[in-house]
């Protein structure tokens, strides 16, 4: 499933959506950054509840196919501006990050 | 061995926010002169990890990329306070980071061990009250 069809299907909100033909490959849960960027894969969906500017560098740097930001989490503009400017997808939902896990694993 | 392409960088020590440029940028330079995703990937995560650190805990440093034929080399040097006890440092979950870096998702005790994980080799010569250079190799 691509990011585009994901947002579409669970209404999540695109808070920074560069590329909706993202195809979605497996997920990766966490907050800690140096923990995400060893473990986990490009082409996760990285679901986590930081929001940072340095989730964006960490998501370029994994290659992740999108963020998604659990339980209600904003980003500030600058954030945004940075995620559209780098290339990075990012979503946002007030589900938690079991929930969010659950509903992916239906579709992908 | 030909020295093939070489990047210099400045790491900034008092923007935390914008750490991860140098390794974003490096990442970008890689994919351009046609290396390989995984390997582009192993660079960029082990450098971003060493400017964070750099940030963290020596207000800033220099990085230099050094791209040969068969391997990539990445040196980091800060004028920081040094490590203490580098056997320590490399153990995952070991970590002096201060709270207000640990609420940013850094701070984890990851970071050197991550470097290690994704370099074929790495070696760190630290003095305190000097600074530390660490130099990592990545097989192309």
């Amino acid at each position: 499933m691509t990011v585009g069809e994901l947002a579409t299907k669970y209404s999540l909100r695109q808070l920074a959506v560069c590329d909706t033909d993202r195809v979605i490959e497996g997920v990766y849960i966490g907050d800690l950054l140096s923990w995400v960027m060893g473990r986990a894969s490009a082409g996760n969906a990285w679901i986590t509840i930081m929001s940072n500017i340095n989730i964006v560098a960490v998501a370029t740097l994994v290659g992740v196919s999108c963020i998604i930001l659990a339980e209600g989490v904003t980003l500030d503009d600058e954030v945004i501006k940075v995620a559209l400017s780098k290339g990075v997808n990012i979503l946002a939902s007030d589900n938690d990050a079991y929930e969010l896990s659950v509903m992916l694993s239906k579709v992908i | 061995m030909n020295e093939v392409v070489k990047f210099h960088f400045n790491v900034d020590g008092d923007s935390f926010t914008s750490a991860g440029q140098a390794s974003v940028q490096v990442k970008k330079n890689l994919r351009q002169i046609g290396i390989s995703p995984e390997t582009i990937r192993r660079v960029s995560i082990a450098m971003y990890e060493g400017e964070i650190n750099m940030v963290i805990h020596a207000g800033g440093g220099v990085a230099d990329i050094m791209v040969y034929e068969d391997h990539i080399d990445i040196i980091l040097e800060d004028n920081g306070p040094g490590i203490e006890n580098i056997d320590l440092a490399m153990q995952e979950g070991y970590s002096t980071a201060p709270d207000n870096i640990r609420s940013l998702g850094f701070g984890a005790g990851m970071g050197l061990p991550n470097m290690k994980r994704y370099t074929d080799s790495m070696e760190v010569t630290s003095e305190l009250g000097k600074g530390t250079k660490i130099v990592m190799k990545v097989n192309i």
